[in-house]
């Protein structure tokens, strides 16, 4: 097991509480951090080479230092807590567990940005974890960390927690912007991007919990000593929130560089398949990016064992490669159907859909409708083909990602597994008994 | 004209402190919820025009954002709320049996409200429990590592002592 400096002491009794997070060291870095200077905590950070964990991997400290400063017009921190994309689950246990190192990060990153009013926006879903933030912000104000001069410091902060109320799109950051002005999240043209022009059309930053979070090891640590953890460009540790058919689901804090096959077989990690089944597929970053079968996540295309990292996993492009992505970690096992996940996941972006681009709106819905003809026996050679032109006209034609984050497992599902999508074509008596199937995805029977 | 209880229109009062002065309008979804919490559970149009009035903004404002998002009950609901995680990793691990099983247990087909309004059967998108998959939200309570044992006892359970609406920003967070 590699070094923790995220989850560290997690289970320890009380660790929610200031009190328990103080015996852990906490807000240590906060105190270090108010005697620097906000320009050198932001060069720390880019020393980090800390990059955003909610999925992109954008450089933590070169989008900081993009945050425009006109004169008299106040700029905001808005972390991004609406963690949705499907098989991550890490920040939830990260604000469930220990709410005070995210207010901790909030606070330093406030300071180094010049931010005065910060939020959390935290999917709806999540209540309990509002409840949660609420009260350790409660207790922060009350201890002087929050409010006016901190620590005397003469830095005021205001955070508030603010709750979405479900909506997969808001994950993105002009959504989630739209939504906390308290309108539809429909995404925001770009440019202007939020650092000039964000919510209430002053200058923003938007970071995952994740990223915000790892700015404390890095204040306590070093920017320098951070990068020395894992491997290249792919510095520190990344949680990873492991689901499906693995004997030990959970969140693992790795040290990048980690490979794939010991992250999945190993004890210390998901301890192997279920059941003694074979491995089939994994997607290993949320189901937004793209499908492997065993060999090619096991495996890069030359033959290198793969690592978990940003280059090891995008190694080979989207033709053998995948991303890092959130770090979802969804394993299947040589029972799963691809063509229904696929169809499950598809489902899920239509829905998901905000409709104002036409290519995704509709797009997303054709693939769905094709999907349930494939898996109802009814499909034809064409249709897979059809499948991959339509991905191919909704990927770099919309306004945000999430056409991309359709098509990708589209394309990806086709290009490594095509003979199983033929399969359901040519011998649909072989196809078995859908029709819970349906009903769960809300269709009527055939 | 509905009305909040005092607790709940002191509580809209301090979040709504918590935006700028005029950006008001940015506690449309905290008061929304607060909202069902409020009234059985779901928005009537009657209810969506009060939160208009307390938030100081056009009924139609209120409307297009309630209408928007999937935590928002438009009809009447059951006093408990069962919502089944039907996605990817979800589905991996066995929700269409869980769907499946209440479905039959309860007499009625998702999205639906069983006749004596005790339970509504939803299914929802991924709700980051996919660790601890099947899994299924009632009200902010997760339900994780579902078996259909399992299932039956929380069902049971509920039906029992439940005596309220259940609502996702749960009674107790407005009334301290």
């Amino acid at each position: 097991m590699g070094r923790q400096l995220l989850i560290d002491n997690i289970n320890q009794t009380g660790i929610h509480t200031l009190e328990g997070y103080r015996t852990y060291g906490g807000y240590q870095a906060l105190e270090k951090a108010l005697r620097m200077k906000p320009e050198d905590i932001v060069a720390e950070v880019q020393k980090s080479g800390l990059r955003g964990r909610g999925g992109a991997g954008f450089p933590t400290g070169m989008k900081w230092s993009f945050i425009a400063k006109p004169p008299g017009v106040p700029r905001h921190l808005v972390c991004n807590a609406d963690e949705s994309e499907p098989g991550t689950f890490k920040d939830r246990y990260l604000m469930q567990r220990k709410p005070h190192l995210l207010i901790e990060g909030m606070i330093i990153s406030s300071f180094a940005l010049g931010a005065n009013l910060s939020y959390i926006y935290i999917r709806g879903e999540m209540m309990a974890q509002f409840h949660i933030l609420q009260n350790a912000i409660d207790e922060a104000y009350a201890a002087g960390l929050l409010g006016k001069n901190i620590l005397n410091s003469g830095f005021d902060l205001d955070l508030h927690v603010h709750c979405g109320a479900g909506a997969y799109i808001c994950g993105e950051e002009t959504a989630l912007i739209e939504s906390l002005e308290g309108k539809r999240g429909n995404p925001r043209i770009k440019p202007p991007f939020p650092a000039v022009s964000g919510v209430w059309d002053r200058p923003t930053v938007v970071n995952n919990v994740e990223t915000i979070a790892a700015v404390v090891p890095v204040i306590n640590i070093s920017g320098e000593e951070y990068a020395k953890i894992g491997i290249g460009k792919s510095t520190g540790t990344k949680l990873i929130s492991a689901c499906g058919h693995i004997n030990k689901p959970g969140v693992y804090e790795i040290e990048l560089g980690v490979p794939v096959e010991e992250f999945i077989y190993s004890e210390n990690y998901c301890g192997g398949i279920k059941d003694g089944r074979k491995l089939k597929a994994v997607v290993a970053g949320g189901s937004s990016v793209p499908i492997l079968p065993a060999e090619l996540i096991l495996k890069t295309a030359k033959g290198e064992p793969r690592l978990m990292s940003y280059e090891s996993l995008g190694d080979g492009g989207f033709a053998t490669g995948t991303m890092l992505g959130s770090g979802g970690f969804i394993v299947m096992d040589e029972s799963t159907s691809v063509v229904k996940n696929l169809f499950n996941f598809t489902r899920f972006y239509h829905h998901e859909s905000c409709g104002q681009c036409s290519p995704c709106r509709e797009g997303t819905g054709w693939m769905e409708k094709i999907l349930r003809k494939i898996l109802d026996g009814r499909g034809t050679i064409a249709d897979i083909d059809l499948l991959w032109d339509i991905q191919g006209k909704i990927e770099g034609k919309t306004i945000c990602p999430l056409g991309e984050a359709a098509a990708w497992p589209v394309a990806a599902a086709i290009r490594h597994f095509r003979p199983e999508f033929e399969e359901y074509v040519k011998n649909p008596q072989n196809i078995k008994d859908v029709k819970h199937y349906y009903r769960l995805n809300n269709l009527q029977e055939a | 004209m509905p009305e909040f209880s005092t607790e709940a229109q002191e509580l809209v009062q301090r979040i709504i402190k918590r935006y700028p002065e005029g950006k008001q309008k940015s506690a449309i979804l905290p008061v929304l919820h607060i909202a069902q919490a409020e009234f059985q559970g779901w928005l009537s149009v009657p209810v969506m025009d009060y939160v208009a009035s307390l938030l100081k903004i056009l009924p139609i404002e209120v409307y297009e954002v309630a209408s928007f998002y999937s935590m928002f009950n438009l009809k009447p609901v059951g006093k408990c709320v069962i919502e089944v995680c039907r996605t990817g990793p979800c589905w991996l691990m066995g929700a269409e049996d869980v769907v499946h099983h209440i479905e039959k247990k309860l007499g009625v087909k998702e999205g639906e409200t069983t006749k004596d309004g005790m339970f509504t059967l939803k299914t929802v998108e991924c709700l980051a429990a996919c660790g601890s998959a099947p899994m299924m939200q009632v009200g902010e309570t997760y339900h994780e590592n579902l078996s259909l044992e399992k299932v039956d006892s929380i069902l049971n359970e509920y039906k029992t002592n439940t005596k309220e609406h259940i609502s996702h920003w749960d009674k107790k967070h407005i009334k301290k």
